[in-house]
């Protein structure tokens, strides 16, 4: 069986600093793989290789057995991949449903002549609620993302990226800004959307969460693959642990607030 | 009543091409500060087709093709550019086209082209029309704001990278706007050449493209009721006060500077900040 997503010896370089260094791995259906490292380790940079926000330098991914190089971001997000970005990006103008009531309609959206002769968003409203109580954050609905504190937008970000079904669900840090109590609820509510069968990379620096909900873990450090197995196992690795040592000191609970 | 008629006339065109650049500015959010080009490119077209012997309402239908075509291609080309870049291409392409004009004797050149035959109308069924086509792009517009496609275009408009993100085709969505757009300059030309009877290169340049947008500004950007309401009175107010009409750019700029400054959502949003209140209190109740 074709792994779900397959990354083939994959750099990226920014001018002359190599980000991402001739990384590969493949992701099976049904997996949790959390993607770890120190910061600028390279994790964001691999999320937006996969989702071609960046261009790989070299080397192949490919979803299903096909090939994504080449395609633009939303080819990639149409052929079943959905990002929750580390940084939030919700769309201001908007209230949190309507957000979430756009990624639902992708549908709809996939050329312009559908989207104009289409007025009903019944489906989507239903859809996005159910996502925004998947979530925990129902009860912000009707209000504006601007007004609203980076906890609420981060699963936000996850209820628009839930929204588009997809078949691989890629969260960069969304337990980051969540206090540990928010942490722990999402993290479940991720290992649970997991265990319905969807498939997950997660990346974030919260180990003690990471460590509870993901199945396998996949080392970066300074764009390197470093390790990649179940996660005692890696965590007791030494280059792991000198990966870690070396930036900052060994902590189950990092700061969440640091950002990659 | 002539002269209301044709001032009437006069505004429904005005009014149909603010709505026109409204799709483009206002719903997409993609500045262009050459709209008057696609305006002069259905006019021109109209102009030769009627001279040529196509009846006029034919020609328009022709102008829109024509003019979204090209709209569409200048639109490919300006993909890739965003904002303030934007903003250089399309002026750049305003002036692109009164310098092309300038130098077609075909067109006129310099004198522009006059005698145009007679739409075979009678003044008030020309009113008639354009009124008509006007109160219908405003209906397809505040209908395309409800539709899918301006939910779209409203996020391009706020941020483009995270409508890719959600695996939206922004750039066809821009194109879809650019055509949308321009099509509908291009019949709004079709009826100025048609009503005024003679049309020049300077009657499309750069001041032109920068009286559309402070009717745009001024109105409130994207609010189909506000734009309608502002390219109705900017363009009626300097044959009703001589003075205007003397220092028109001076009107317009200054307008255009004192919105941006004081109320960057235009005449519709100051009105919404005083509704608002109200409307909540109501509901309260």
């Amino acid at each position: 069986m074709n792994p779900l997503l397959q990354v083939a010896g994959v750099s990226v370089r920014f001018g002359g600093v190599t980000a991402i260094d001739e990384v590969s791995f493949d992701v099976q259906e049904g997996e949790l793989l959390g993607l770890i490292g120190p910061n600028g380790a390279g994790k964001t940079t691999m999320l937006r290789a996969i989702t071609g926000v960046v261009r790989a330098d070299a080397g192949n991914i490919s979803l299903l057995g096909k090939p994504l190089d080449g395609l633009s971001i939303d080819a990639r997000i149409r052929k079943g991949l959905a990002l929750s970005q580390q940084i939030v990006k919700p769309f201001r103008g908007i209230s949190v449903l309507d957000n979430v009531v756009l990624a639902a309609g992708f549908a709809k959206t996939r050329s312009p002549m559908g989207a104009l002769l289409n007025l009903s968003e019944c489906r989507e409203r239903e859809t996005a609620l159910a996502m925004l109580e998947r979530v925990g954050i129902a009860g912000h609905a009707d209000q504006s993302p601007a007004i609203l504190p980076l906890g609420v937008l981060k699963r936000l970000e996850m209820a628009r990226a839930l929204a588009q079904r997809p078949r691989l669900l890629l969260l960069d840090e969304p337990l980051a800004g969540l206090n540990s109590k928010e942490a722990a609820a999402l993290a479940s509510t991720i290992s649970d959307i997991n265990r319905q069968g969807l498939t997950i990379i997660l990346i974030e620096h919260n180990l003690g969460e990471i460590l509870r909900v993901s199945r396998r873990l996949l080392v970066l450090d300074n764009g390197r693959k470093i390790a990649d197995g179940v996660p005692m196992a890696v965590m007791n690795d030494p280059s792991v642990r000198a990966a870690y040592l070396g930036g900052e000191p060994v902590q189950t609970e990092t700061p969440s607030h640091v950002l990659d | 009543m002539e002269y209301e008629i044709s001032l009437l006339i006069s505004m429904g065109i005005s009014v149909l091409f603010a709505l026109s650049l409204n799709l483009i500015t206002g719903f997409c959010g993609q500045i262009s500060l050459g709209h008057a080009a696609y305006l002069g490119i259905g006019a021109y077209f109209s102009a030769m087709a009627a001279k040529s012997g196509i009846p006029f309402l034919f020609t328009l239908p022709l102008s829109m093709l024509l003019s979204g075509a090209i709209g569409l291609v200048i639109g490919l080309t300006s993909l890739r550019v965003r904002a303030d870049f934007l903003a250089i291409t399309t002026m750049g392409v305003g002036f692109l086209f009164v310098g092309i004009v300038r130098q077609q004797a075909f067109l006129g050149g310099e004198m522009g082209v006059s005698a145009i035959p007679d739409s075979g109308l009678s003044k008030t069924a020309f009113m008639i029309l354009t009124t008509g086509l006007c109160a219908a792009t405003a209906l397809f517009s505040v209908y395309l704001q409800k539709s899918w496609m301006g939910k779209v275009f409203e996020a391009i408009a706020e941020d483009e990278d995270t409508t890719r993100i959600l695996g939206i085709d922004a750039p066809r969505y821009k194109l879809a706007a650019f055509a949308i757009g321009t099509a509908l300059a291009g019949l709004a030309g079709a009826l100025y050449a048609h009503h005024i009877k003679f049309i020049g290169p300077d009657s499309f340049g750069f001041v032109e493209s920068i009286t559309v947008l402070s009717m745009v500004v001024v109105g409130g950007i994207g609010s189909v009721t506000g734009v309608a309401i502002a390219a109705a009175l900017l363009s009626v107010l300097p044959s009703w006060f001589q003075f205007i009409g003397d220092y028109k750019l001076l009107v317009y700029g200054g307008l255009l500077f004192l919105m941006m400054r004081f109320s960057p959502t235009g005449m519709a949003g100051f009105a919404m900040r005083f509704l608002t209140p109200a409307l909540k209190g109501g509901k309260g109740r």
